[in-house]
């Protein structure tokens, strides 16, 4: 973990409200892991004071990248940036994905718009490819595809409104894959919170471990706030863990569903 | 140039810490910067026995500020001096352990602990969180409960007691003057404002425990104000805070008459906050030709 104010190297519009922002952080990039995030500060930002959590995208040699929604007063204003302007940022932060080893199981990563971001890097560094199931509200929430491709991977898409791919919701071609009972496969997810929890469903149903990236609202970032907290089983009883610090990724079996929000 | 203040019993290096709840046990801040530049570590508040905490969402931004009600999750005493103190006891500078509890002999039995456990720097009495519904603001806001739970700490422990002082009161003149009588220490002016922001598509209240305590940059002008009007009152040293990001803020909370200051939500968004603080108000003595910190102390004019 590290804090350093970083140059932008180029911010552009990826497709729709989506854009992809590189900076120049040498020291970070060569930490990060797949599935961790960094805290980022835009300076600019005069009454808005948090930072703002984004997975890491991809790194390349002394930058690293992340792909991010414009939705709000930070995303908005970090979408007006460029190249040369400065972000201070504090990564990388959190735990991140296990990365398969050699020979063991296969991934099946799903992801749900943005977050295709967060399971790139583990698509990378994964000996084995897998399978990746992407889906989005429509089209333009479909996001680097071909960089998946790229990597040689399958990649097996849908939309709610058929634009492309699959019509449907992301889990209907997951739950046809799982049933074929494949055996030596491992989930991965990174997406809204129902996805992650019908994920969970199938882990359970089909007997796969799965670890999901959970997106829960983030304050600090380092751990000391307690704003980003689940429920997570501890023996027989459960405790609030930080999604900050013990998280994003955790083992689907550990997530007590019945009290998250 | 001298920068240490005395609060009781309590040296400080520095006039600077953090406030309690914005800092966790230190150590996670530990990568990020030089603990031991600061004046002392103020830790997150404990009771006697762990505790859950309140539901998410916890916290919410607001224009220049900060609603939180995380609800005082924690380790416990035995908890944090399992897992939090083995580090902190290794810091060259002083721990402020922050403690409640729901009973008056419940803080008695916690200060009574840390009084034990041997090397704490101070014990600072949180009697004025907004967000538990047994215990914190209670104590804070009535005046005899108030004098209560200082004077039975006072009774089990010789370490510096250290009030943390709720804002919700009509004048806090006769509340500071409560903590002094019944033997504290010190002041921690203030804590979080009661506060509530209500999502206007869904109507529903931003947070899950539907209000909570605002901190952050927009209310420090009514905290100047209440250190200002405690300072009149006692006698005892006063650590500010509320909204503090610069060594400017900082320098205003010392002419308001507060000894030292703290840091509190700058810490979530910019962790060097406090450091640059401590450079800061080094800064400024200089070019003022100031040689002892103390000298700034309640020197408001005019007021």
């Amino acid at each position: 973990m590290l804090e350093q104010t970083v140059p932008i190297v180029s911010n552009e519009r990826d497709t729709d409200r989506y854009f992809r922002l590189v900076v120049r952080a040498p020291q970070i990039a060569l930490l990060v892991q797949p599935g961790q995030f960094a805290h980022l500060r835009i300076l600019s930002l005069k009454d808005a004071l948090l930072r703002r959590p984004f997975s890491i995208f991809q790194v390349a040699g002394e930058t690293f990248s992340i792909l991010y929604k414009a939705v709000g007063k930070g995303t908005d204003a970090l979408s007006r940036m460029r190249p040369g302007e400065e972000l201070s940022v504090i990564g990388p932060l959190g735990h991140g994905f296990t990365v398969p080893k050699p020979g063991g199981e296969t991934p099946l990563l799903v992801a749900g718009g943005y977050g295709m971001a967060a399971m790139y890097l583990l698509a990378q560094r994964s000996p084995q490819k897998g399978l990746v199931f992407v889906g989005g509200r429509r089209r333009a929430d479909i996001l680097c595809e071909q960089e998946f491709r790229a990597l040689g991977w399958e990649i097996r898409v849908t939309t709610e409104d058929g634009s492309h791919g699959e019509k449907g919701l992301v889990t209907q071609p997951l739950l046809a894959e799982l049933r074929r009972g494949t055996v030596g496969r491992k989930l991965f997810a990174c997406g809204p919170t129902p996805m992650l929890k019908a994920v969970g469903q199938f882990a359970d149903e089909f007997n796969v471990p799965a670890e999901l990236s959970m997106d829960e609202h983030m304050c600090c970032g380092v751990g000391v706030c307690l704003t980003c907290v689940i429920p997570v089983k501890v023996g027989e009883s459960w405790e609030y863990q930080r999604t900050c610090t013990e998280g994003p990724v955790f083992d689907s079996r550990r997530i007590v569903w019945e009290t998250a929000n | 140039m001298n920068l240490s203040v005395q609060i009781g019993k309590l040296r400080m290096q520095n006039p600077v810490t953090v406030a309690s709840g914005t800092f966790g046990y230190g150590v996670e801040y530990a990568q990020l910067l030089d603990l031991n530049q600061l004046g002392a570590v103020t830790v997150k508040g404990i009771r006697l026995n762990p505790v859950r905490g309140n539901p998410t969402p916890r916290t919410v931004e607001v224009a220049s500020g900060l609603i939180n009600a995380i609800g005082l999750q924690g380790p416990g005493v035995d908890g944090f001096i399992e897992k939090y103190w083995p580090f902190l006891k290794t810091l060259k500078v002083p721990t402020i352990v922050n403690i409640w509890g729901t009973t008056v002999e419940e803080y008695a039995e916690v200060a009574r602990r840390f009084d034990a456990l041997g090397g704490v720097g101070a014990l600072e009495l949180n009697v004025s969180c907004p967000n538990i519904k047994e215990g914190g603001a209670q104590f804070g806001t009535d005046v005899k409960l108030l004098a209560q739970v200082v004077a039975a700490c006072r009774r089990v422990t010789s370490l510096p007691l250290i009030t943390k002082m709720s804002p919700n009161v009509p004048n806090i003149g006769p509340y500071a003057q409560a903590a002094e009588d019944a033997g504290s220490d010190a002041l921690s002016i203030t804590n979080s404002f009661p506060a509530m922001a209500i999502d206007i598509e869904t109507r529903r209240p931003k947070l899950a425990n539907v209000t909570g305590g605002l901190t952050g940059p927009c209310i420090k002008p009514i905290a100047i104000k209440l250190v200002w009007e405690a300072a009149k009152a006692v006698k005892i040293p006063i650590i500010g805070m509320g909204g503090i990001q610069n060594s400017t803020d900082a320098v205003e909370f010392l002419l308001a008459g507060a000894t030292a200051v703290a840091v509190g939500t700058a810490n979530f968004y910019e962790p060097q906050t406090a450091l640059q603080v401590v450079a800061g108000i080094r800064e400024f003595m200089q070019r003022r030709g100031l040689r002892d910190v103390r000298e700034i102390v309640g020197s408001v004019r005019g007021a």
